[in-house]
């Protein structure tokens, strides 16, 4: 199965490279991308991401590497390399034991984790990609800021204030709404229901109308609604027009 | 009839006023040459510049309950006009009013909120004093509470 979705993966790519065939730009052919900015914590982990993109296949030969230039200083050291399919990390320096490979080159993907972030940490770490014979292309850097607390960029918390508020409100008069028609239809399915009771109740006491006439107003009053108690009584009308006009003198 | 209708109209105006000129102009916290607002701090004298307010959380909350209070105030002259048209007679003025009271409460949280935090952002001096925009926040708080209170009580006649 393994071999199979490894073939599968391969078809992918070659129909990627069929439609990516003119290149975003002829003359660089690896393109590798990063984000700019890193955020961390002092004691937390970041992950420096990146890939890359080749014309080329993605060859046993290829290479990975980053290198870290700390804050105000001008000398830049390598701290990883990944060649022929074996990562090598710093075991002697400043990131000794604090970093970690997860990457995958067969996925473009050459990201690294750095644990137990410290102060020292802040500068500019480079993704660099060889994909021989595909080596002309531009590295990526990316900037890591260690804070003891990360600030929340402006406006953050403007927003989800506003947002929340607006949606709570949303949500309210949206439940509100729903329960009243709810209350509505129920309430419109009684009346049919009590009204449909009163007129076979007339129907069948049309004949001895007169005990009936005296009654209705009662049962109308339970009714309570102008509407149907109008309604029933021009049913009534209908079925006993006489002690209706009566009625209403 | 009328002229209660005015009134009302005449108050939430009032109100909306208020709370526009409150989260707008630089003088929440005067100290000298210096005023303070939500959004910025500035120096007059002889030159006259601003410097963007820190992005304090605080800050920002209450930013946004001045802004949410304009909102719910707007919406509930909104829907007063609404209601004025569509509401059965005898009905009254529940959702414009709740959204008013709304926006009275919010301007109390926002106006709250400055008054405890303000020195977070901002560092007191013996000589810093609150501004009129502040004065104005609060005053906006009973008048739209006022307003909302009267929607919710009245009823309406034709």
């Amino acid at each position: 199965a393994a071999t199979m979705s490894q073939g599968s993966g391969d078809l992918l790519l070659l129909l990627a490279a069929l439609l990516w065939a003119p290149g975003p730009s002829p003359t660089l052919s690896i393109h590798v991308y990063t984000q700019r900015e890193v955020y961390g914590t002092v004691g937390s982990h970041v992950t420096l991401s990146c890939s890359f993109w080749s014309t080329e296949w993605i060859s046993d030969d290829i290479s990975i590497t980053w290198h870290f230039q700390a804050e105000g200083s001008r000398d830049s050291t390598s701290i990883f390399h990944y060649a022929k399919g074996q990562p090598y990390i710093d075991d002697v320096g400043t990131f000794k034991e604090r970093m970690e490979w997860v990457g995958n080159p067969y996925r473009k993907d050459g990201s690294i984790v750095i644990h137990n972030l410290d102060y020292t940490d802040n500068g500019t770490f480079t993704c660099d990609v060889k994909n021989p014979p595909d080596i002309v292309g531009k590295s990526s850097q990316v900037t890591l800021y260690v804070f003891e607390k990360v600030p929340t960029r402006y406006g953050v918390v403007l927003g989800s204030i506003i947002g929340g508020a607006l949606l709570l409100v949303a949500v309210v008069v949206a439940i509100v709404y729903i329960l009243r028609s709810c209350w509505l239809r129920r309430q419109a399915t009684l009346q049919r229901r009590l009204s449909a009771m009163e007129k076979g109740k007339l129907q069948r006491s049309a004949k001895d109308a007169s005990k009936r006439s005296r009654q209705a107003p009662v049962l109308y009053a339970m009714l309570d609604h102008s509407r149907s108690t109008k309604a029933a009584s021009e049913k009534k009308a209908k079925g006993a027009p006489g002690e209706s006009r009566k009625d209403k003198k | 009839m009328l002229l209660l209708l005015l009134g009302i109209i005449v108050l939430h105006v009032t109100v909306l006023v208020l709370l526009f000129i409150s989260t707008i102009v630089s003088q929440w916290l005067v100290n000298g040459e210096h005023t303070a607002d939500l959004w910025q701090n500035c120096t007059s004298g002889t030159i006259f510049h601003c410097l963007t307010s820190s992005t304090n959380e605080w800050l920002q909350s209450v930013q946004a309950m001045m802004i949410l209070s304009i909102i719910f105030s707007v919406l509930s002259l909104f829907l007063f006009f609404c209601q004025l048209f569509t509401l059965t007679k005898g009905g009254r003025f529940y959702v414009t009013g709740i959204f008013q009271i709304l926006a009275g409460l919010c301007v109390m949280s926002g106006a709250a909120i400055f008054t405890v935090r303000h020195t977070d952002w901002h560092q007191a001096s013996e000589n810093t004093s609150y501004g009129f925009a502040y004065i104005l926040a609060w005053l906006a708080f009973p008048l739209a509470l006022a307003s909302g209170i009267i929607y919710v009580i009245l009823r309406k006649r034709e």
